[in-house]
């Protein structure tokens, strides 16, 4: 028996040019067709200018398509002014860099932004903050505190709290780890992930950096030049670390070490994207010897 | 080899909100940099590497400590310009380091700050342009570039007073693959063209090519050594919460497995030269 | 939406009025405006509107732009001319509405006033459309060097400004981006009463500020890094200069005021 998902969201020929008709015309995504399916994890790779910022800015409603439409379960986004609305707490978007959004008093009232736009009971609200503060390991004292007199990490994490908050069913991070350390990285993958398998809420990760987003993802959709190049599984696509270094994007480092290891002579298989990975794929090539 | 930085027992607090004890954010640093080397400084937030550069140009002034640069302390407000104009400085931020909206008044700013004869000035600004590969753009407006195009314009704003020395604090922290790989390569250019560099860094393969590397926690210096000798230490690094090049990391995980590899393939050529000599 | 001003934009070119020196643009445009405001007669208006064809026609910069970049100022010009219209007192009334009284007199004036505002911004918008914003402070600082012995701040002003204009294209960008953002948490900014919308501005000012507080600390710690010290001994790179065109423009400017007022002498 096949099970046939329908998608939660979903593009159809979605194209966008700015500044239509002024001699600054300028396409920015062409064509796209594109599904998420309820609970999956997806990772959207391009470098700057590829088309990915104004693509994910079209699945909030955020930017309207100059032609293709989005669909939200089915449904055209762009059909009415308050299903349009309604889309913007359902699709949460969290911007680059966004702690720098972050304007009230108090971590509470930041995070309880969004679902009071929402109109929501208070007593909802309150419990609503507190799902999505714990989330991101906010703890209960820091939630009366400035959210200025916070360390940067933990600025940003009480920022993606504030979308997380609005529980939507899709929730899309644009680079929600630039800027930071390993740790800070590290830690903001972590709250990712477990809010993933707390909520089972649909997750849209765009990212420069490959070795973050082919770890947790299980979807990669390639941006290049306003289209999808490549998607698939991270394995699929790692298959074609080639390519993928030809449209300017950079590879993990074990990915570079297993190319040159082929062009050497050594067999391990083309999707290799993590250190585990080729390890296992060197000690299987090895047969038992290690262990003699 | 002559000293170009040095720096005795430093110490440094920030104040911290009433009622509270001062943080310590440098305690007891000790370093000797040579003239001509490219030295990365690897720590992760709150190590107080960046505090550490901005003592090097006289922007913070050692609370304990002193700071000697070619011999001259940073304390001396004499001197402050002397030393300003050998030690230049590119931050994290390539926007807020931009005064000008024309590419090439903004590379001329910091000659003309110092005074510089109008011609002399055009040379400079040209020549720095060139450097970072930005001369094309010269007429053009800075917000119109990307960020790594804009922080090679704040890079040639520095190149254009002739420094002995450039810190850099954290430039790529902000750019994409592309343009940190474009600053990473002026910075080698800068380094072949005898210039010392200071490269403060969370990205541990930038520091790959360092002559030296220098990891500080906590305020000190806990290793100093060339790149293949510190990231050796995989352990006491991931101990202080900072990671190592997944080249180290492979080759790291391979022995576990009963192997014998020589953790100083730093370069994606060298590892997998190493793990085809054992492997073929 | 935001980036469509063109008010106090820069539109290069290699015209001769693109290549005087910004001083005798400042110069010229005070002359200018001086002009205007002697003026009182039909053949005065039409000596200032000839002076204001052929300047633009020399510019190269298309009366479209220049009619484009009046448009932000329409509900100031418009309410100049009707109270003009309205408040000028005068024996020829057209008609009389309860308190209300229109006469020619004020029909006059508030054609004259029209004109005279349309042509002043007409005029000190071909300065700013034709003059690179630094190249304008740098004028303005070398105009006003004078004012430095009576204490006046002169460089520090104008380093002021040049920064200003340096970061509005960027603090334009930030707040396009913090209101995508905050409209992606469900801000409103387009539904409710006056005080709602200003209201619902607060999530965009605050981080707005915030943020420019930010620039401008680490701009003051990038801009010491370099060795600034204020103007004293600071030189330049492109230094301005006063061409033969730059003397011969001025006189043209001095000769056109004087017109003007000879024209008003013989109540012409």
């Amino acid at each position: 028996m096949v099970i046939k998902l329908n998608p939660i969201i979903s593009t159809e020929g979605l194209t966008h040019v700015y500044s239509e008709g002024t001699p600054f015309e300028h396409v920015a995504i062409e064509n796209i067709d594109f599904a998420a399916y309820p609970g999956e994890y997806l990772g959207i790779i391009g470098h700057t200018g590829s088309g990915k910022s104004t693509f994910i800015q079209h699945l909030n409603g955020l930017l309207k398509p100059t032609s293709g439409v989005v669909k939200l379960d089915g449904e055209d986004i762009h059909s009415s002014k308050k299903f349009t609305r309604q889309v913007r707490f359902q699709v949460g978007l969290v911007f680059q860099y966004p702690e720098y959004q972050l304007f009230e008093e108090t971590v509470y009232k930041d995070i309880a932004f969004g679902p009071k736009n929402m109109k929501l009971s208070d007593a909802e609200i309150d419990k609503r903050v507190r799902t999505a503060a714990e989330l991101v390991g906010i703890s209960e004292d820091m939630l009366e505190k400035s959210p200025f007199n916070l360390s940067g990490g933990q600025k940003r994490r009480v920022a993606i709290a504030g979308v997380m908050a609005m529980q939507p069913k899709v929730l899309i991070l644009d680079e929600p780890t630039a800027g930071l350390d390993p740790e800070g990285r590290e830690e903001i993958i972590e709250n990712i992930n477990n809010y993933r398998k707390v909520t089972g809420t649909t997750v849209i990760m765009v990212s420069h950096s490959m070795e973050e987003i082919a770890k947790s993802v299980d979807r990669l959709f390639v941006f290049h030049d306003g289209n999808i190049d490549m998607r698939g599984t991270p394995s699929e696509v790692f298959s074609h670390s080639e390519r993928l270094e030809e449209i300017g994007l950079t590879v993990p480092q074990v990915t570079k070490v297993a190319m040159r290891l082929r062009q050497m002579g050594l067999e391990p298989p083309r999707d290799i994207y993590t250190t585990e990975h080729l390890k296992a794929a060197l000690l299987k090539l090895k047969g038992g010897e290690a262990d003699a | 080899m002559s000293k170009i930085i040095k720096t005795e027992n430093l110490v440094y607090s920030y104040q911290a909100p009433e009622g509270e004890l001062p943080i310590r954010v440098l305690d007891g640093v000790d370093i000797e940099i040579e003239s001509g080397t490219f030295v990365a400084v690897l720590g992760h937030n709150g190590s107080g590497k960046s505090t550490f550069a901005k003592h090097l140009n006289g922007i913070l002034l050692p609370e304990g400590g002193t700071v000697y640069i070619e011999g001259m302390n940073t304390q001396d407000e004499k001197l402050i310009l002397e030393i300003r104009r050998r030690i230049g400085m590119v931050f994290q931020n390539p926007d807020n380091q931009i005064v000008s909206n024309i590419v090439e008044e903004d590379v001329a700013f910091a000659p003309e700050n110092l005074g510089y004869p109008s011609d002399d000035i055009r040379i400079r600004v040209d020549e720095a342009l060139k450097v970072v590969g930005m001369y094309e753009y010269r007429d053009h407006a800075p917000h119109l570039l990307s960020g790594g195009q804009k922080q090679r314009i704040a890079i040639a704003g520095v190149l254009a007073m002739a420094p002995a020395c450039v810190v850099f604090d954290e430039p790529t922290a902000m750019l994409d693959p592309k343009g940190r790989a474009d600053v990473v390569n002026i910075i080698h250019k800068m380094r072949d063209m005898g210039t010392t560099v200071v490269l403060i860094t969370h990205h541990m393969d930038e520091t790959i090519d360092a002559d030296r590397l220098v990891v500080m926690a906590d305020g000190k210096v806990i290793m100093d050594g060339t790149p293949a000798e510190v990231f050796c230490h995989v352990e006491e690094l991931r101990e202080t919460r900072l990671d190592v090049p997944e080249t180290v990391d492979i080759l790291y995980e391979l022995n576990k497995e009963g192997y014998d590899l020589d953790l100083k393939a730093l370069s994606v050529e060298e590892c997998a030269q190493e793990i085809y000599n054992h492997f073929n | 939406m935001l980036k469509d001003i063109t008010m106090g934009q820069f539109f290069p070119g290699d015209s001769l009025v693109h290549r005087l020196d910004p001083r005798t643009k400042l110069i010229m445009v005070i002359l200018y405006i001086a002009a205007l405001f002697t003026a009182k007669s039909y053949v005065s208006y039409l000596v200032m509107a000839a002076f204001l064809i052929i300047s633009v026609r020399i510019s190269t910069i298309k009366f479209k732009m220049l009619f484009k970049g009046l448009k932000p100022l329409i509900i100031v010009i418009a309410f100049t001319a009707i109270l003009n219209l309205f408040f000028t007192t005068g024996e020829h009334v057209i008609f009389e509405v309860w308190r209300i009284k229109l006469t020619w007199e004020g029909v006059r004036t508030a054609a004259f006033m029209l004109v005279r505002l349309v042509m002043l911004i007409m005029g000190t918008f071909l300065l700013t459309y034709t003059t690179s914003p630094i190249s304008l402070t740098d004028g303005l600082e070398r105009l006003l060097n004078p004012l430095k012995k009576i204490k006046v701040p002169v460089h520090e002003l104008a380093m002021m400004m040049s920064i200003a204009m340096r970061f509005i294209p960027t603090l334009v960008e930030e707040t396009d981006k913090i209101m995508s953002a905050q409209k992606a948490r469900g801000a409103d900014f387009e539904t409710g009463s006056i005080f709602q919308r200003a209201k619902a501005l607060l999530p965009v000012m605050v981080p707005l500020f915030i943020s420019a507080f930010r620039r401008a600390d680490e701009l003051a710690i990038a801009m010491e890094s370099r060795c600034y010290h204020g103007g004293e001994g600071r030189t330049r790179m492109n230094v301005l200069r006063m061409e033969k065109r730059d003397w011969i423009t001025l006189l043209v400017g001095v000769l056109v005021l004087a017109l003007v007022i000879v024209l008003n002498i013989l109540g012409l």
